[in-house]
């Protein structure tokens, strides 16, 4: 199996290949810098590096958000547009999952989460057992005191990571969670964790394929608000 | 494809600068095999203009299939596209970005040549797919996003001579749409209303000082604001034909005096209009009519090719092909891109 993974869905950027079912090559850079212009030249040098050409991939896995919504939509469309193009599968898998894929070998609860502004979060539970890797509470966007609440009654520790960890840090200080330190390194997604998580999710067509952004646009979300008004009041 | 010649260069354009996702195939720069344009127009009318966010996310949304259908038209297969062209800029900047980056995906899979395009160099290759261009040439474009008047001597040789200051004559359009509570797009509710009525208010026109080719539309628009507003403050009905028609005068009477102007002064052969506002029905008309004692050709492409399209792109990418002006992999949406000539050191 030859398998191409991206993302772009926070300030990371983050490019993985497989090779004969090995992981050949991974990059990742942890700064602000656009990803437009970085992620081609990435893809570009590791596919040379390791002896690859496009006509070589089988698969494409891409974590497809939540997170920034312009870079998600970098790496979404690089990555649909190339599937499509040589018509292999794409597999997306969302951002959280592959940023809770970096606790392993952890047993237990893992909390991963980026910042959404006005003190909410892209979150979602998962947990780790015996190798097996699961979802627990579905990914959302919600404040983080209303999310460590509801943690709370879950009366277990949890390994908490985020790029954003320093910046919620007060919150879950606050919370009164039992939480697992993590290593600094373990907050930044791997984008090898697309690989190894490319089983667990299905294949979407191409064209179907888009972020999964959590919420509406404010526009939308407005215009909803004027419609149902203009229902009440009508 | 036996039809065409193996000497014959076959360029996919793609283009998603504002709320159009576009793509096309064009055949040596001035044949259309196929042009597939999916309008976001009705998802941004409840919003009353283009929302960049929302127009972002149905140009992901429908990218891949836009481009397709592309294939699927001209009955094509990757070896037979010679390059990908795809628009860099101007325009907003997250609704660039999902062309450049599908546009260098493909190109990346195939291993194809990556051509980068400026939307405005694009409005006026529009009209290469109807007639071959001759030299000097005068483009004056108008759209929602731009007013100006670009002087060519040779392809890709651009050189602006006159720009709006302030509006562009679209955005002047639509602000005076939403003043006299048209719906939106506005620039063809008014240009249907300005028939009906008779233009006598007689707004301002923007000269400027003497000999200047550039524009300004923002007195005009003050100015029919403060009309509206004061038959307002008196109880009077606005006759919003009347409005559109004296307003629609005012806008073309520039437009079409200062493009004469800087073809008489620049000895032109051949005078071309593009840009979303050259399907106004009052610009055709006036301007045609101001230069036909001149025998200077003025072309207008068909009504398809003034808005926003990706056979444009691909016409205009067609030029870069043939004078070896590729793209790197760290291609990237520029929303302020100017517009340069190809060989800088040609132009003048
Ligand atoms: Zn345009």
């Amino acid at each position: 199996m030859n398998m191409l993974a991206i993302d772009t869905s926070t300030q990371i950027l983050g490019v993985a290949l497989m090779k004969n079912d090995i992981v050949v090559a991974e990059m990742t850079t942890n700064l602000k810098k656009d990803h437009s212009s970085r992620l081609m030249p990435v893809l570009n040098q590791l596919m040379q590096q390791a002896d690859m050409k496009p006509e070589d991939l089988h698969k494409i896995v891409v974590a497809h958000g939540p997170g920034s919504y312009t870079g998600t939509r970098i790496g979404v469309t690089t990555a649909k547009t190339l599937a499509w193009t040589l018509d292999i599968p794409i597999i997306p898998v969302s951002s959280l999952k592959a940023l809770g894929y970096n606790a392993a070998p952890y047993q237990g609860y893992v909390c991963p989460f980026f910042d959404a502004r006005r003190e909410a979060v892209f979150t979602g539970l998962y947990h780790f057992s015996a190798g097996v890797f699961s979802l627990v509470k579905e990914d959302r966007h919600i404040k983080m005191e209303e999310w460590t609440t509801e943690l709370n009654t879950l009366q277990k520790p949890i390994l908490f990571l985020s790029p954003d960890f320093a910046k919620h840090q007060a919150c879950l200080n606050e919370s009164g969670l039992a939480r697992v330190h993590a290593p600094d390194s373990s907050h930044l997604l791997r984008p090898s964790n697309l690989l190894m998580l490319a089983e667990t999710e299905p294949a979407v067509p191409a064209h179907e394929v888009t972020p999964n952004y959590l919420r509406v646009t404010e526009a939308e979300a407005n215009w909803k608000k004027r419609q149902k008004e203009e229902k009440n009041n009508g | 494809m036996g039809e065409f010649n193996m000497t014959d260069q076959i360029i996919l354009g793609i283009e998603t600068s504002c709320d159009e996702t576009a793509a096309a195939i064009v055949r040596n720069g001035k044949e259309i095999i196929s042009n597939v344009v999916a309008s976001q127009i009705e998802s941004h009318k409840r919003f009353g203009g283009v929302v960049p966010e929302v127009a972002s996310r149905h140009h992901v949304e429908n990218i891949t299939i836009v481009v397709e259908e592309a294939m699927k038209q001209a009955d094509m297969t990757w070896t037979d596209i010679d390059a990908i062209a795809v628009t860099e800029g101007p325009g907003l900047v997250g609704a660039l970005l999902i062309g450049v980056n599908a546009a260098k995906a493909i190109a990346f899979a195939h291993q194809k040549p990556l051509i980068d395009v400026h939307h405005i160099a694009g409005h006026i290759y529009a009209n290469r797919l109807e007639k071959d261009f001759e030299f000097p040439l005068l483009a004056l474009i108008v759209s929602g996003g731009h007013t100006e008047l670009v002087l060519m001597q040779a392809h890709g040789q651009y050189e602006v001579i006159g720009e709006t200051l302030d509006d562009a004559a679209g955005e002047a359009y639509d602000k005076v749409a939403r003043i006299l509570e048209l719906p939106y797009p506005g620039g063809p509710q008014i240009d249907q209303l300005a028939k009906e009525g008779d233009p006598v208010v007689d707004f301002p026109r923007a000269w400027l000082k003497a000999g200047s080719f550039d524009f300004s539309f923002s007195g005009l628009k003050s100015s029919v604001i403060n009309y509206v507003h004061n038959k307002e403050q008196r109880n009077e009905a606005v006759d919003k034909s009347i409005v559109a028609a004296s307003f629609q005068e005012s806008v073309v009477d520039v437009l079409v005096e200062k493009t004469y102007q800087a073809a008489m002064k620049y000895g032109v052969q051949q005078v071309i209009v593009a840009g979303g506002v050259a399907a106004n029905s009052g610009l055709r008309y006036n301007i045609q009519a101001r230069f036909a004692p001149s025998n200077i050709p003025v072309q207008i492409p068909p009504l398809q090719l003034c808005t926003d399209n990706a056979s444009m792109i691909a016409a205009a990418g067609s030029i870069q092909f043939e004078q070896k002006q590729f793209a790197g992999w760290d291609l990237n949406g520029n929303p302020a891109k100017l517009l340069t000539s190809i060989h800088k050191n040609l132009s003048t």
